[in-house]
């Protein structure tokens, strides 16, 4: 795999079937549903459960902007991923080309995803530090690689945009 | 027409009304903590974005909730920090309002 800066896109070229299948799969990772852990780290409280009210004002007013917000930035991903969806041969290596404009909807998108990831396996500081993990022993360990792997894309973005 | 005065009017109670003004006034922090999850340089992004620090405050902050657990990223009105709390759950962070001690 490569990334490197086209004009106004980052191209990621030679991508193997394996990590265009992960990308693939980033905004379906970045749905909290059905995983309590992970709907209480995208959507943590703002305050200490003492300050009720402001807790309370919290879920009315501004949790639905964020999930707005949230869900706008995986779908522009999704969006973007179509261009895996070509006709090219089944198990060849692709490109994706990523406008450098949804540059923070990809850092968003990419941040969901780890953070629901993370939060469903629970995984411990160590097991994150692991970069060298395998992702063929268990669905853990795939999990894992998707963490690192989606860490590492958001290095690259970040890398780009920086002023 | 209607009097102008139809109906008693309430008298407000005084002693409530003081401790809302002096809630208020009280400064109130905006503070991240650590999560093993995000990334230093994208926590680094955020804090130049959220808060228009230069890198290097930036950076400062983000070692300090990576060594410490926790950091206070502005002190003020509540309204303004609810607003920075608010951008800062937006970018994932995971950031509260505390009342400053």
């Amino acid at each position: 795999m490569e990334i490197e800066r086209a004009g106004t896109h980052l191209k990621i070229s030679e991508l193997d079937p394996f990590l265009a299948e992960l990308l693939r799969q980033i905004p379906e990772s970045a749905n909290p549903s059905g995983s309590e852990a992970a709907e209480q780290r995208l959507f943590s409280a703002p305050a200490d459960a003492s300050e009720k009210e402001l807790c309370t004002e919290w879920k009315v007013y501004v949790e639905p902007e964020l999930r707005r917000l949230f869900q706008s930035a995986t779908e522009r991903v999704a969006a973007d991923l179509e261009q895996l969806n070509g006709n090219g041969k089944p198990f060849a290596n692709c490109t994706l080309r990523i406008p450098l404009a949804n540059a923070e909807a990809w850092l968003s998108a990419l941040n969901q995803a780890r953070l629901v990831i993370a939060s469903k396996y629970n995984f411990s500081d160590a097991e994150l530090c692991d970069h060298y993990r395998s992702p063929m022993g268990s669905r853990r360990d795939l999990s894992l690689f998707q963490v690192n792997f989606y860490g590492f894309l958001q290095e690259c973005i970040l890398r780009e945009i920086a002023p | 027409m209607k009097p102008l005065l139809a109906a008693p009017v309430e008298t407000p109670d005084l002693e409530q009304a003081t401790r809302s003004a002096e809630e208020l006034d009280v400064p109130w922090q905006v503070v991240v903590h650590n999560d093993p999850v995000n990334l230093m340089t994208y926590v680094t992004m955020v804090f130049q974005k959220v808060f228009g620090f230069t890198r290097e405050k930036a950076e400062k902050h983000m070692l300090e909730v990576h060594q410490l657990g926790r950091s206070i990223l502005w002190s003020g009105m509540r309204e303004r920090a609810e607003l920075y709390v608010q951008q800062l759950h937006g970018y994932l962070l995971l950031a509260t309002l505390e009342r400053a001690a």
